[in-house]
């Protein structure tokens, strides 16, 4: 099924300030061949991916591409030799239109050498329409979501007539159904005959499209065969470097919240949350210790719910409750003084400052309790930054090094450390798992599961109805801006959640 | 293909434009053009003295060289950078035309145009491959040209005087439909901005680094040789600008220009390009130029008036337009996502 060799990368090392990110790694790509790139954050797969194409050159390997040895300096000598890469973090131009982002570098022109805008729009159209995805093109980036976001993303590299096509965590802003339409383009792309690289954290995903596996674990490449020869508590294994018999304990690892008791006062009331298009009278009750999970799909209002919670999204009538004292609404500050602390969907453009160092990122929130007469102590800092570090196990070189720096799982740690040290009554998590991988993400499943049972309470949002179901007490359905049903005890399920889904339940 | 197509399209949670984002952009857009009109009418009805030709002619004339200097600036603000090098540059380009024109007319345009190329290729140089702060290499150039300036004129102590008959001079101070070469160079300028900007793909290349400069990497567009290029450019105008100036006084005169840059960076701003890159028109920038010189000509028609309330005027001007586009911009943000 297989063909020749495209791309080949022998011995490739590349070493970080103060970090090895990669060390000896061999990768061959073959035509015709998804090839899955895993291992834990950290490991250096997006580092490998840079140097694969010309954004970081390796300190030593080589790169042998369709035959010869190749050296890109930069991404566009990659793409233009025939190497197409859609990176972890989405990059397009939020302010350009859709079609713009599509084409940029390589617009259709008219015969005067003008750029041909009505030819422009409708390629975009038909190229999206056939990837299963209906937009407007000339509408700016930015107005759209990050699923639509990131099919651009992909449309625009698997049109170019590339031989090699990479794909960094693409599914990771994904709802299931566009995750198919995905695989339909992968599939495509295989079919005419180039390579893929696919970088994924998730098992299924992986097992369903690719046809052979790298994994790395520290910068080093510790597995390459095909993918169906590899069980998949091996792959963990590997990827983790522990023992099968370790994976088999842990491998049931669940939120195992205390039982909230039914009379306790709610820690958080909203009632009633209604936003014109967006929310219509959305109820959510969380009782301290309680986890309670947003189901829904894409564009369902869950993100809307825990903004307008957090004040930072305007509502036209409804009521937010902490502890019993009521909260004004749509003010950021009040609800944060309140106790409610918010992990934003989006860590890059809502909550991280990549330049800043670790420490500063998390002590930028604590700033007010660390602050004696207005002087931050640095001893205070250094106290809490270290606790955090090494409870929430952030993998950075030191506390000095900038966030920018860190892997995607380590980001979200640094954004969860920050909130942590406000000391908050109820934590709102948007997609806190969101690109992180299997070991990190039981890390953050059971840091949440300790931190409920310490009185916080949290509410959920995950993609992923497996993280919702397992890790919540309770679940309210929404769709459309509507509650559509409340899951609670037995009923936390994925087969009710799904149903309550299709059908919108009962009331 | 088909096993793609025939999947139920991905239903997009298509959120529409609001009337509040749609008129965001309209207001980035042709805010300045409806002002500048507004300004216009209301000065045409209050003095005899404004809606006349001859006026037209003067304010024309004036705002030529601010324009083709602003021109420069806007393609730099738009890819994200700035250019405040402008001003000095302008001054330089003058006096060197000044000086080339005793070698003929060709001398004294090529003169300046090459020095000041040169000065806004070091400033794209530095800020393309050496990654430094737009604001700090074109300060230190703005602070070198100006001391180039001043050493080779004896401290400003000898303004050169242009001989009247030159070629240079006449294209200074000839006319064309009544209207100052000058006025008929900035506005072939200004087409070809608009059509650079709007329908190339150099244009839409600027639009993209201003907008995401690492994004336009990855996507592989030519980010450093695109900015060191448009500095380059920015340079040129500035000097072009200079020498036209000089033509038109026939003299190469030193204290010109200084504080050149920021009247550029306002019009700029004024006429909608976001001073944080990515968006911005060629035709607002105009505006923007015609806005700044109309408002100083009819504080001159008050009599009564200072000039120096132009700025006053102007200033506050400029405050309104980033207040509202920092407005504008926060309204826009605020529907950014869904779930
Ligand atoms: N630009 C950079 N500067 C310094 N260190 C980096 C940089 N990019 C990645 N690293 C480090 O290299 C290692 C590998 O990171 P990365 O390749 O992003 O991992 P993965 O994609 O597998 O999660 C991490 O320790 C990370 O902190
Ligand atoms: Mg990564």
């Amino acid at each position: 099924m297989t063909g020749d060799v495209v791309l080949d990368a022998r011995a490739v090392g590349k070493r970080f300030p103060g970090v090895v990110a990669l060390s000896d790694v061999d990768l061959t790509l073959a035509a015709g061949e998804v090839h899955a790139l895993v291992g834990e954050n950290g490991a250096g797969k997006s580092t490998l991916i840079k140097v694969l194409t010309g954004v970081h050159p390796p300190d030593s390997g080589e790169l042998v591409f369709q035959g010869g040895p190749v050296r890109f300096s930069r991404p566009l000598d990659a793409q233009a030799a025939g190497i197409s890469t859609v990176y972890q973090e989405i990059n397009l131009v939020p302010l350009m239109s859709v079609a713009s982002n599509l084409f940029l570098g390589r617009e259709p022109r008219t015969r005067w050498g003008l750029m041909d805008f009505r030819a422009m729009n409708t390629a975009a159209s038909t190229l999206l329409r056939s990837y299963g995805v209906e937009v407007d093109v000339t509408r700016p980036l930015r107005t759209l979501g990050a699923g639509v976001r990131q099919m651009v993303a992909v449309a625009r590299a698997a049109a170019t007539d590339a031989r090699v096509v990479i794909l960094d965590e693409p599914t990771s802003s994904l709802e299931p159904r566009e995750v198919d339409t995905l695989f339909a383009i992968i599939d495509r792309v295989r079919a005419g005959g180039a390579a893929v690289l696919y970088v994924s954290h998730r098992l299924d995903e992986l097992y369903r499209i690719c046809d052979t596996v790298t994994v790395l674990r520290d910068g080093r490449k510790v597995h390459s065969g095909p993918m169906a020869e590899l069980p998949r508590l091996r792959l963990v294994a590997l990827m983790l470097g522990r023992d099968l018999e370790q994976i088999r304990k842990e491998g049931t690892t669940k939120f195992d919240s205390a039982q909230p008791e039914a009379r306790q006062t709610p820690v958080l009331a909203a009632k009633g949350l209604t936003s014109p298009h967006l929310l219509h009278g959305v109820d959510v009750t969380v009782r301290p210790g309680e986890i309670v999970g947003l189901g829904g799909l894409l564009g369902a209002g869950r993100s809307e719910t825990v903004r307008a919670i957090a004040g930072s999204l305007p509502v036209d009538s409804g009521t937010v409750t902490v502890a019993g004292k009521s909260v004004r609404s749509g003010s950021v500050a009040a609800a944060m003084r309140a106790g409610v602390v918010m992990l934003p969907e989006d860590r890059k453009s809502d909550g991280i400052l990549p330049d800043l160092s670790v420490r500063e990122n998390i002590v930028l929130a604590a700033l007010p309790r660390l602050s004696a007469a207005g002087l931050v102590s640095r001893k205070r800092q250094d106290t809490i930054v270290d606790t955090f570090i090494r409870r929430l196990r952030i993998k950075a070189s030191s506390p000095d090094q900038k966030v920018g720096e860190l892997s995607g799982g380590n980001q979200q740690k640094v954004l969860l450390a920050r909130l942590l040290c406000r000391e908050p009554k109820v934590l709102l998590l948007d997609e806190p798992t969101r690109g992180i991988d299997v070991g990190a993400k039981a890390e953050v499943q059971a840091l949440v599961a300790e931190l409920a049972a310490e009185g916080l309470g949290v509410v959920l949002i995950s993609s992923e109805f497996e993280e919702v179901v397992e890790g919540s007490d309770s679940i309210v359905v929404l769709r459309e801006g509507h509650v559509v049903a409340q899951l609670r005890g037995g009923d936390v399920t994925e087969q009710k959640l799904i149903a309550a889904l299709a059908e919108g339940g009962d009331g | 293909m088909t096993a793609v197509t025939e999947q139920a399209a991905v239903a997009v949670a298509d959120k529409g434009m609001t009337k509040r984002e749609w008129i965001a952009g309209l207001v980035q857009r042709r805010g300045s053009v409806v002002v500048l009109a507004l300004v216009i009418l209301v000065s045409s009805f209050s003095f005899d003295t404004f809606a006349t030709l001859d006026n037209a002619r003067n304010v024309a004339m004036q705002s030529s060289f601010l324009a083709i200097v602003a021109l420069g600036m806007t393609f730099v603000i738009i890819s994200g950078g700035i250019d405040l090098s402008v001003g000095s540059v302008y001054a330089l380009g003058g006096v060197l035309a000044a000086i080339g024109i005793q070698w003929g007319s060709v001398a004294g345009l090529l003169l300046p145009l090459v020095v000041c190329g040169g000065i806004g290729l070091l400033n794209g140089a530095l800020v393309a491959y050496g990654r430094l702060a737009p604001f700090i290499v074109t300060l230190a150039t703005l602070l070198g040209a100006r001391g180039l300036l001043l050493a080779i004129t004896d401290e400003g102590a000898n303004t050169r005087l242009m001989p009247r008959d030159a070629v240079l001079t006449q294209i200074g101070q000839g006319t064309l439909l009544g209207f100052g070469y000058p006025v008929w160079i900035a506005v072939v300028l200004f087409a070809v901005g608009v059509v650079v900007l709007q329908r190339t793909r150099v244009g839409h290349s600027v639009l993209a680094i201003g907008g995401s400069a690492e994004a336009a990497r990855l996507m592989g567009l030519p980010v450093a040789r695109r900015t060191m290029w448009l500095y380059t450019a920015s340079g040129l105008l500035a000097g072009l600008s200079g020498a036209l100036a000089a033509a038109y006084s026939a003299s190469g005169v030193t204290i010109v220009g200084v504080g050149f840059e920021l009247d550029a960076i306002a019009a700029v701003v004024i006429g909608g390009t976001l001073l944080t890159g990515g968006a911005g028109t060629v035709g607002g920038t105009l505006a923007g130029v015609l806005l700044l010189m109309v408002i100083q000509n009819v504080i001159n028609q008050i009599g009564t008036l200072s000039s120096h309330y132009q700025s006053v005027v102007s200033g506050a001007f400029l405050a309104a337009v980033v207040a509202i586009q920092a407005y504008l911009s926060r309204a826009h943000l605020g529907r950014e996502r869904s779930t």
